[in-house]
This record gives C-alpha cells, structure tokens and sequence, in this order.
C-alpha cells in the first residue's frame, strides 16, 4: 500500500510537468502564429479594438442589423444561455415582446418572415452569426435608415454571409459584426 | 437532402474512419506489440524510472483496484486544496476568489470522477492556474483510469485462465503517451489556428461599436477543450461550454470536436474484440450500441428540427428548427446530433443548451445518460455495457437451463450478486437523490443556503421537475451536463451531487473489474455445442431487450412525471 502511495505522489509529479507545463506552453507557443496570436482575433478600426472577430456584439441602433437576443447583454466575460424550457410562460411572454420590437421597427414585416433565431436568446449569448432569413427582414430598414439603396444592402449581406463547410456541411450564416463595419465603411 | 443533415452525416461517418483504426492500434499498444508510436518509449521509460514504477511486476485484480483508487485519493486532495487556495496562488491575472469548501467539494469530485459536472462558471470560478494544473490534469488522467480499468478488463479474458492482469500504471501511462497527449496536441492546434485562444493574457476590455464598454474572458483555452473532448470529459473553459464562440469558433471545429468526444469510446470497443482475439463478439457490441445510439438520435433531431411549436402557434417561422440555447453557425440538426452523443457517451460538454430543448429531447438525454453503456465514456463505457452483458448471459442462461457462462468462464453466484447490486446503484442514487431534492425544494422552501431552494429552479411546472432529475441523473453518469437553469451552487447540490458522482463512479469500475478479474482466475471450459455464444444476433437482441427493460422499468416513472408530462401538456 505504502509503495503505491509513493509511486502515485512520484507520478503524479511527473504528469503535472508533462501536461500541465509542457503541453499547454508548446501550444500557446504555437497559438502565436495564429491570427491574433493565440489570444483572439482582434478588430481594429482607425488603431482601436472594436471588437473580436467570433464574437457577437449588441446592436440596438435602426441604421445596423441586429444580432440575436442574448441572454447575457453580449457580456464576454459571463457566457451564459437563458435556460429557459421552451413551455415557461414568462419566457413566451419575452419571446411576443420580440416578435412586437421587431415587426415595430421594421414596417411592413409579416410575423411568418421571422425566422426563429432572431426572437430566441443563442446558447452562448455572444452568437455572432444570424440567419440569411434574419437578415433578409431586416434589409429594408437599414437602406431607408442609411438612406442607401436596398440593392447596394443586399450585396453586402451576400459579401458577409458564410456558406455551408466547403458547400455541403451545415448551415448558412451572416456575420452581424462584419456586415455593420462594411456598412458603416460605404 | 439539405447541407446541415449531409453535415451530421459526413460527421458520423468520419468518427467510424477514425475509430476503427484507432480501436486496432489501441489493441496492440496495450498488448505491447510493434506500433508506429514506438518512437515515443523512450518518454515512458523516463517516466517509470522517475516515478518508480516496474512495469514488469503483474497486479491481480484487487492490486490494480489498489493503485488506481490510491492514486485517484491522492488527486482528490491534491485539487481540493488548490481550489479553495487559488486566490492566494499565482497565474490569477483576474484576480478571482477561492472556492467555498463545498464547491471545491464538488469540483474535485467531478473532474477526479470524469464527470466535469460544473456548478461554478469557468470566466470567474477559477483562475488560470487551477484550470490548468488541477482540472485540465485531472482530465487527463481521469480518462486514462478508465481506459486503464477496461485494459484490466480485457486482460482478464486474453487468456484462458490467469490471475496476471498486468500492470496498472503501465496501461495507465500508455493510454496518456499514446492516446490522450499526441491527439490532444493534433486537436488543440486544430482550434487554436481556427480562432480558440491558447495564450496566458488575462482578461481584455473594448469599447463596441455602438459605444458599450465590452470584457473579454481569454486563456488557454485551446488546451483544455481538446481533452475535455477526448478524455469525454466536457467541463467547459468558459461558462457557455461550447457554445462560446472562442470554444467552438465555427462548424469545422464543431465537426472536430464532437468526433474527438466519440473515437476512443468507439476505438475501445473495437480495441476489445482484437485485444481478447475475438472480433466477432467486438462487433456484436459495436451494433447493439451503434443502434441503441440512432434509436436515441433520430427522434432527437426530429423533435429539434421541428420547432417550438409554442412559438409557432405565436406564428414565427419555424423552419430553421428550435433556435432558443442554440448557435447559429452549428444549426439545430448538429446541435441535436451533439447532445446525443454528449450523454450517450458520457462528455456532458455542449454546444447548445440542453434546459432549452423540447421536452422529448430532454427524454432523450436523460434516456441515454441513465442507460450509460452504448459506448459510453472512455474505457468506463465498456465496463457499464459489460455489466450488461453479464445479466444477460445469466437470464439466457435460466431461459435455456444451462449453467451461465462467459467466454469461457462460469458466471457463478458471486458475479452475478456483484453485477445485480452495480445494476440497481443507478436507480438507487438517481431516483433517491431526485426524491430528496423534490423533497428539500416543496418542505423546506426557506433554506438560508446560497440558492433558497424555491429559487432553485429556472422554469416552473414539469420542465422544473426535470431539472432536478436531470442534474441527479447527469451526476450518476458521471456526465456533466446539465439543465444549467438549476440554481445548484449551494451546499445542498453540492453535497448531494458530489456524492452521486464519487459512488457513480468508483463502484461501476470496482464492480466490472472485480467480476472479470473473478472469472478470468475460473477454469477455462473449451466451446462445445452448449455453449452459450455470446457474438450471435440471437444474444445481441437479448442484451438490448436487458438493457431496455431494466432502464424502463427503473425510470418510466420519474420520465413520465418531467418531460413526457411536459410533452403532453404541450400538445394541449
């Protein structure tokens, strides 16, 4: 028994330098040849982070395009879901102030056009990606806000919209965050 | 077909190119034989001489039991220290607070246990050394005892009769240097050049576009993701699992790492077959589970895919599937193929919130966590399906009125009352731990704990009562996941989980290794027409009759009373 107890401290030792050092330190050396250097990928604008690129920000504002409803407020250093199950009253009851703010803000919205991603909080609270549908709704309010042509709005949606791995696995997406810089960039 | 249906599919099919070579190469290496790795002997030399180990010296049953339960105590205290002291400790560049005695408790069964079930939240519960040097280690070598355990296992049937099962802290050591380690170097390098961090910058701080002041958790989280997969671990780096887009930055990682949480449990059961030199018997175990696993997944993504019907009836559109818990970029279809994979085999990590799923995909879950075994977590996986297999062979065997037998051995009085009491530990502690907390939650409201327990619970009604069960049945798999709506950071939850997770764990591996090591030691009777074969389709469709009937007759109750009652109220 002794010999055990022994041999598990001596090991136990070994192991911490092999996978608590080594492992972890050869990776973050490795990571610095990544974009952003191992330490998230920043976006700059005029020499000011603005923001990370995986990352989902709050928008509010009619001139942008809205990402999703974040259980969290877009608090990056608090990722949470809002863990609400999908028969809980009061969740319903945010779930129709949504719907409302949306066909509010955006005239001319039938209920059906509103795809489900844009009234249900994501499960990190940072999604940074909407649906092509939730964008879709949404081109209509942005062009009359920035005073610029529908057309010239969807284009840059088609620019910021990430299809499928290699075509074929998983679904399509838009990048909230990019699409608003390139928009506040025209 | 659409894109996100092609996309679980070239996953799973990937998962089967990887697994069944991966499963030949773990036989040999834990055989001893030529492998391509052999480059890496050197590395374990060195850590046998410092660790005064002789791999040499052959353990019965009960001294590898000895050296694995020694070793894992040893962990226990270890981490428990460290995560009441990490404020005082370095490498906490957020500066964040020690545990309460009751929360380290919990953590350090959890991670020990494999479990990873986390009732503190990664951005702020811990710091960077204790993420790294007590629950990144531990889930390292928390996978490495189950695998070694089950090495024990198929030890003990190699050979016709013996009472050598080898080394333990060889088959332990081997299963970290050519397993664990060179593939969590492939998978962590994998997500960092897809956007994971994987630096020691402490947390960092933007002003946003529209003006709002934004701080942003980092770390070395690259590292850790990698064998919290691997080691079908699952406790997150940040709060949000691998939903957080730093975690999971997008479907290509998403792929990678739901197929790093699945190989080895899958590898190991093929790894079986060839170790004991019969394959046929290794294949009959792989079906049984491959189709216990779709009978639990495809009503997933149907009923995931379909929508909140809730929110239909408010006429959103719902043909992008349920959206509430869930990402984007992965979509309803690979999140629910995820969750089922999740606690089918016993990860517990999440790309999606399981709290927010439609009531038949919590059944589901909870389903495939309290059955346990097809596939099931790493090396312990096959242990749960091999107590199965044992109560199997005994009712063919009172069926036919032969003696009961098991490649080659007879399962006598002794097997059977150990693997009956491992059968009936999980209803026990589920079912109890679920009574208790109901009972806490209704009597005694008032509690002065952290979280009174009428605040306990996010959701009223069916879907709260699942909360409860699922988080006690979470524990008993040694899964991790959660309804994480459940206020559980209190002395109650923690004690109670904490527990369920240590029993959970540590009988379901004496048990199996006890019996094996029992049987091997029998004489060995040579296969002649009476023998009961236990690699025909015959005795496949028995084990899966076992396995189903035990589970439902166990847990329809405690089913009926949570999701399928919230089920049918929704149809209302």
């Amino acid at each position: 028994m002794k010999k055990y107890i022994i041999q598990s401290i001596r090991l136990t030792l070994v192991l911490i330098v092999l996978l608590c050092i080594i492992y972890p330190i050869s990776i973050a050396l490795a990571g610095k040849l990544s974009k952003g250097n191992g330490a998230g990928e920043k976006i700059t604008k005029n020499g000011k982070t603005i923001g990370y690129a995986l990352l989902g920000q709050s928008f509010t504002k009619p001139e942008y395009f809205w990402g999703r409803p974040s259980a969290v407020s877009y608090n990056a250093a608090g990722s949470a879901g809002s863990n609400k199950g999908p028969s809980n009253p009061d969740y319903l009851k945010e779930v129709q102030s949504r719907i409302d703010t949306l066909l509010k803000y955006n005239p001319g919205l039938k209920k059906s056009e509103i795809p489900a991603d844009m009234v249900t909080a994501s499960g990190s609270g940072l999604d940074p990606n909407i649906s092509e549908q939730g964008a879709a709704i949404q081109i209509a309010r942005v062009a009359k806000t920035r005073k610029i042509s529908e057309q010239k709005v969807k284009e840059l949606v088609a620019l910021n919209t990430i299809k499928p791995l290699m075509g074929l696995f998983g679904p399509s997406s838009v990048n909230v965050l990019k699409l608003n810089l390139a928009l506040d960039n025209l | 077909m659409n894109t996100e249906l092609i996309g679980i599919i070239a996953t799973f099919l990937l998962t089967l190119i990887i697994a069944i070579p991966l499963g030949k190469y773990l036989a040999k290496v834990f055989a001893g034989e030529k492998v391509w790795t052999d480059f890496l002997k050197p590395l374990e030399t060195g850590i046998y001489k410092l660790s005064g180990i002789n791999i040499k010296e052959q353990m019965d049953w009960k001294q590898q039991l000895k050296a694995l339960l020694t070793i894992n105590v040893l962990w226990l205290v270890y981490g428990f220290f460290m995560l009441i002291f990490q404020n005082k400790l370095p490498l906490n560049p957020d500066g964040n607070p020690g545990m309460t005695p009751d929360l380290a408790f919990n953590t350090i069964i959890s991670f020990v246990a494999n479990c990873n079930l986390q009732h503190y939240s990664g951005e702020s519960g811990v710091s960077y050394l204790t993420q790294q040097f007590v629950l990144m280690f531990l889930q390292f070598v928390s996978a490495a005892t189950g695998i070694a355990a089950a090495v024990v296992l198929f030890k003990a049937f190699r050979d016709k009769t013996t009472t050598q099962l080898g080394n333990f802290w060889e088959f332990f050591i081997k299963a970290i240097t050519r397993l664990l380690l060179p593939l969590s170097v492939i998978v962590a390098l994998i997500l960092t050049f897809n956007g994971t961090p994987a630096s020691y910058d402490a947390k960092d701080q933007f002003i946003s576009v529209q003006g709002d002041t934004v701080n942003v958790s980092r770390g070395p989280a690259a590292q850790f993701i990698a064998i919290k997969h691997l080691g079908t671990n699952g406790g997150g780096y940040f709060g949000a699992n691998s939903a957080h887009p730093f975690e999971n930055p997008s479907y290509l990682t998403n792929m990678v790492e739901v197929m790093s949480q699945t190989i080895i449990p899958l590898a190991m059961v093929i790894a079986f077959g060839y170790f004991i030199r019969r394959r046929k018997l290794a294949w009959t175990i792989f079906g049984v589970m491959t189709i216990g696993l779709f009978m639990l997944m495809i009503p997933t993504i149907t009923s995931e895919l379909g929508g909140n019907p809730e929110l239909a009836k408010m006429g959103v559109s719902q043909t992008t599937g349920a959206m509430e818990g869930k990402e984007v970029r992965f979509g309803p279809a690979a999140t629910a193929y995820w969750s089922t994979l999740t606690t089918v085999i016993s990860t517990g990590s999440v790309n999606g919130m399981h709290d927010s799923t439609m009531p038949l995909t919590g059944l589901w879950q909870l389903l495939a966590m309290m059955i346990n075994g097809f596939y099931g977590g790493c090396g312990v996986g096959l242990l749960n399906y091999f107590i199965y297999l044992i109560i199997a062979v005994f009712i063919s065997g009172l069926m036919v009125g032969r003696t009961p037998e098991f490649l080659g051995h007879k399962v006598e009085a002794r097997e059977i009352k150990i693997a009956a009491l491992i059968t009936l530990l999980s209803p026990f502690l589920i079912l109890a731990g679920t009574a208790i907390s109901s009972y806490v939650f209704i009597n005694h409201g008032d509690a002065a704990w952290a979280v009174q327990p009428k605040n306990w619970l996010n959701n009223p009604g069916f879907h709260g009562f699942s909360e409860m069960l699922y988080e006690v049945t979470s524990s008993n798999a040694n899964n991790g996941s959660g309804f994480e709506g459940l206020g559980d950071n209190n002395v109650f939850w923690n004690v109670l989980t904490g527990v369920i997770i240590f029993l959970g764990r540590f009988l379901p591996i004496i048990g199996p290794v006890a019996i094996a090591g029992l049987l091997g030691a029998k004489k060995f009777i040579p296969e002649s027409a009476g023998t009961l074969k236990t690699d025909t389709k015959t005795f496949a469709l028995m084990t899966f009759a076992v396995i189903l009937v035990l589970n439902a007759l166990s847990y329809f109750p405690a089913l009926a009373l949570g999701p399928l009652a919230e089920y049918f109220t929704m149809l209302k």
